[in-house]
């Protein structure tokens, strides 16, 4: 066994694992912190295939950014996350039963499927020498000369998301006290600021 | 020697799992929302390993789209589940009843 075959199978069994690992916790925290370590296996994966590009994508997208949000909005929302947790009993028998059904009828494909013949010639963008391009060139150079459409409405739906998530979490509270610049800037020190001529022994 | 059927595997068991979280957490919508990207995640594995054996560079180009959808609906989905907390108090799947659907 390679040493590329090992790192495969340790790959895969940290996937696994964690993957399972991510649905069957008790603690929504802990769930997050599988689901880093399956996306950590996965980028060990693309490393495999030759995606760096993608591999460090995942790496920053998905354990930088998405995870931490999860984390976030688990740590943050105050849920009695034991509540949710009953009825286990009653929706894991179906839940095995379709999933082995699932993996059957995948198995089943198992070891009898092949290419078609006009598969090789059917490619649309055939891989680069990677002695004479690396990965992250060759991606960009099909991504910009053939997908700049898609890759600009991929930017156009990270936008929407962006502003969607903003509006439906922003909320005003009346009560507590805000800046307000405008107001500031427009203050006169002659309104501001009244002087008494106060007499002497007097008081006021 | 590791072939596109071990990958294929290994997507497929990860595919399974996911489903498998979605029956298992029917009350926690985080769960639901990690479940999905489990599944995402192994759709991308099997895109990636089919443009490795294949050598076509579109599948990766794909993976990378799949990517944004996904991270695009996770974002979205969470501020949904955050203002639905602020709403009602909970985030239990039994209380979104609020249209009657």
């Amino acid at each position: 066994m390679s040493v590329a075959d090992f790192a495969f199978y340790a790959f895969g069994f940290i996937i696994l694992v964690s993957g399972l690992m991510t649905v069957a916790s008790k603690n929504p925290v802990h769930s997050v912190l599988w689901l880093i370590a399956t996306f950590l296996g996965a980028t060990g994966l693309f490393v495999l295939l030759g995606a760096e590009f993608l591999a460090m994508l995942l790496m920053i997208v998905y354990v930088g950014a998405v995870a931490v949000l999860f984390l976030f909005v688990v740590m943050m929302l105050d849920v009695d996350f034991a509540t949710l947790k009953g009825g286990l009993a009653e929706y894991l028998p179906i839940g095995l039963l379709i999933g082995v059904i699932l993996l059957m009828e995948l198995g089943m494909i198992f070891g009898v499927w092949q290419f078609a013949d006009g598969a090789e010639a059917a490619r649309a963008a055939i891989t680069p020498n990677i002695g004479e391009i690396h990965n992250t060139a060759a991606l960009g150079q099909i991504i910009f000369d053939d997908y700049i459409l898609i890759f600009q409405l991929s930017g156009l739906i990270l936008l929407v998301a962006m502003i969607g998530a903003i509006v439906l979490t922003m909320r005003h509270r009346p009560n507590i006290k805000r800046q307000n610049v405008v107001a500031q800037m427009h203050r006169d020190p002659a309104k501001a600021m009244e002087l008494k001529d106060i007499k002497p022994g007097q008081g006021l | 020697m590791i072939g596109l059927e071990q990958y294929l595997s290994l997507a497929a068991g990860l595919f399974v799992i996911g489903i498998f979280g979605l029956f298992l957490n029917r009350k926690n919508i985080i769960i639901l929302l990690m479940s999905i990207e489990l599944m995402l995640l192994s759709v991308n594995i099997n895109l990636v390993a089919f443009s490795h054996f294949l050598n076509d560079l579109v599948g990766q180009v794909f993976t990378m789209f799949v990517l944004t959808v996904a991270a695009a609906e996770a974002a979205i989905g969470l501020a949904i589940l955050v203002s639905f907390f602020r709403n009602r108090g909970s985030i239990a799947v039994e209380d979104v009843n609020v249209m009657k659907g």
